[in-house]
């Protein structure tokens, strides 16, 4: 009993301290990136060729996704308003849960599943095949020629991801309240403008969405980086990038929420 | 270290994980030789290649490469020496997402500031010399094993180095593509007056292209001579190795206890 007791406490302990190293063995990386990142800027091109596969590729999912959240955000508000006669603020309704909320957490959620997945796979496809080393033994250095420019064109897809979530969702709720409901079109605009706030909602969660980016892309570069050169290594590095960038995403929106909006 | 000297390897340790896989490892290897490292899986061959490369850094003892300490060279200036050199890998590890074409003007886009129409005569020169000049637009995953190696060999010479190394060249390859790469390596080593450095399990292939043989086992130098020498040698473990028998001072058996003991044959017999 004693003894199970010990192993229990020493496990935890011994995953503990592993998970600090890896920490810091992440951040190690996240600042080496940044140091070599000094080659995605001169060669453009590198970080637009990426930006294809990692933003243009996502469109579709985000579009799609943006519009159905966007129609049922405009369903669920119209049912609960009309019950207090304010149906007219479905708009405001709809749209200040898209650019406060949803639009940056669902979408980079989105992204996660989507590119950071992708990104993930390929590094460590990469390494595994050993095409990272074929790099290296090229003096080509494989941090500034392969992660950087894959974790520049995920912080700067995210936040038009998220911006193009956030208007397809609000065309989303247009379309079943104004134009399937019947909810006058004038009204809906109208309380929307008077409501949404460009400095507090939409510049907040710009804001949001650019931390998401940031994470989500840094942790997919990590893993995939990390990741075992084999299999079953790049499989459970990949799942551990959606896993722990979903994490993070929510972990991060509490936050930023709580320094955003409070008292407002 | 002679200027005909292009590798020396001195008294060479190399431990993984407090575990020594190489003790003690001494060679030369001149300008214009094909020289093959050959040993059983684990005995630490590859792990001589990255050493060369500066890849890993060695416990005690030194490589140097063209005289320069390898493990003691800053980044750039490790950089710089491995521009001189070349890698092929086990199984060519060619850029997935680029072409062929791409794949051989990789090194020349990211050393050189040529000229793009320059960049494509040179890589389609490198491309004919392997023999693949008609199969530049095609990406690696329209390759044979054979022809990925063919266009990986070509792109570890696109800088014309002094130093190649192989990393199990002939591993998976149907015999004609066996000759072809094995001819190339020769032919490659001979027209441009460089060193190749070949890790590998073929016997029969390699002693038909190389200068030069170490054998490793149990990470120390096992054996080495001409190719000659090591067909008529006598010592048990070239022997074994050369003519691939399946008992000797390699044992078939791993290490275990008795057999008749694992069979609880001992106890019913007294």
């Amino acid at each position: 009993m004693f003894k199970h007791l010990a192993a229990s406490i020493r496990g935890i302990g011994h995953r503990t301290i592993e998970g600090i190293w890896q920490l810091g063995h992440a951040t190690r990386f996240f600042l080496l990136v940044l140091l070599k990142s000094g080659t995605s800027f001169r060669r453009f091109g590198l970080v637009i060729r990426e930006l294809y596969y990692v933003g243009v590729l996502s469109l579709i999912i985000i579009v799609v996704s943006g519009l159905f959240v966007g129609m049922v955000l405009g369903l669920q508000g119209y049912e609960t308003l009309q019950k207090y006669g304010s149906e007219s603020a479905v708009g405001t309704l709809v749209a200040l849960s898209l650019v406060r909320e949803l639009g940056p957490v669902v979408a980079a959620l989105l992204f996660a599943s989507r590119a950071g997945s992708a990104i993930t796979a390929e590094i460590g496809l990469m390494k595994a095949t050993e095409q990272l080393a074929a790099m290296g033994m090229m003096a080509v250095d494989p941090v500034a020629r392969v992660v950087a420019p894959r974790f520049w064109a995920g912080v700067i897809s995210m936040p038009f991801l998220a911006a193009i979530f956030s208007v397809m969702g609000v065309f989303g709720g247009y379309l079943v309240t104004v134009t399937f409901i019947g909810v006058d079109a004038g009204s809906f605009w109208s309380q929307m403008q008077s409501n949404v706030d460009f400095r507090i909602d939409i510049l907040n969660g710009f804001i949001k969405s650019c931390f998401f980016g940031v994470a989500v892309t840094a942790i997919a570069v990590f893993e995939g980086y990390d990741s075992p050169p084999t299999a079953e290594g790049v499989s459970g590095a990949t799942t551990r990038t959606v896993v722990t960038s979903s994490l993070a995403i929510l972990g991060l929106d509490f936050i930023l929420t709580a320094f955003m909006f409070r008292g407002l | 270290m002679t200027p005909e000297v292009l590798v020396e390897i001195s008294d060479l340790n190399f431990s993984y994980n407090s575990r020594p896989i190489l003790k003690g490892i001494n060679m030369t290897m001149k300008r214009g030789q094909v020289i093959a490292i050959m040993g059983g899986s684990g005995s630490g061959k590859t792990t001589l290649l990255r050493l060369i490369g500066g890849e890993v850094v060695p416990s005690s003892g030194y490589v140097k490469v063209s005289g320069q300490v390898v493990h003691e060279l800053e980044r750039d200036a490790l950089f710089e020496i491995r521009r001189k050199m070349g890698m092929l890998f086990q199984f060519g590890a060619l850029f997935t997402d680029l072409s062929v074409f791409d794949n051989v003007a990789f090194q020349m886009r990211e050393h050189t500031d040529l000229p793009e129409s320059m960049i494509r005569d040179l890589v389609l020169m490198k491309l004919h010399a392997v023999g693949l000049r008609g199969a530049h637009h095609l990406m690696p995953a329209e390759l044979s094993g054979g022809m990925a190696r063919r266009v990986a060999l070509a792109r570890s010479i696109a800088l014309d180095p002094m130093l190649i190394m192989y990393d199990e060249p002939f591993t998976g390859l149907d015999p004609i593509s066996l000759g072809v790469i094995g001819s190339l390596i020769r032919r490659m080593t001979d027209t441009l007056g460089m060193t190749s450095v070949i890790v590998t399990h073929d016997v029969q292939e390699s002693l038909k292209i190389v200068d030069y043989v170490y054998f490793i086992a149990d990470g120390v130098i096992a054996a080495h001579g001409t190719p000659a020498e090591v067909r008529d040698s006598v010592t048990p473990f070239v022997h074994q190795f050369v003519h691939g028998e399946v008992d000797g001072p390699v044992p078939f058996h791993y290490p275990a206890q008795s057999y008749r003991r694992d069979l609880n044959l001992e106890k019913a017999l007294v």
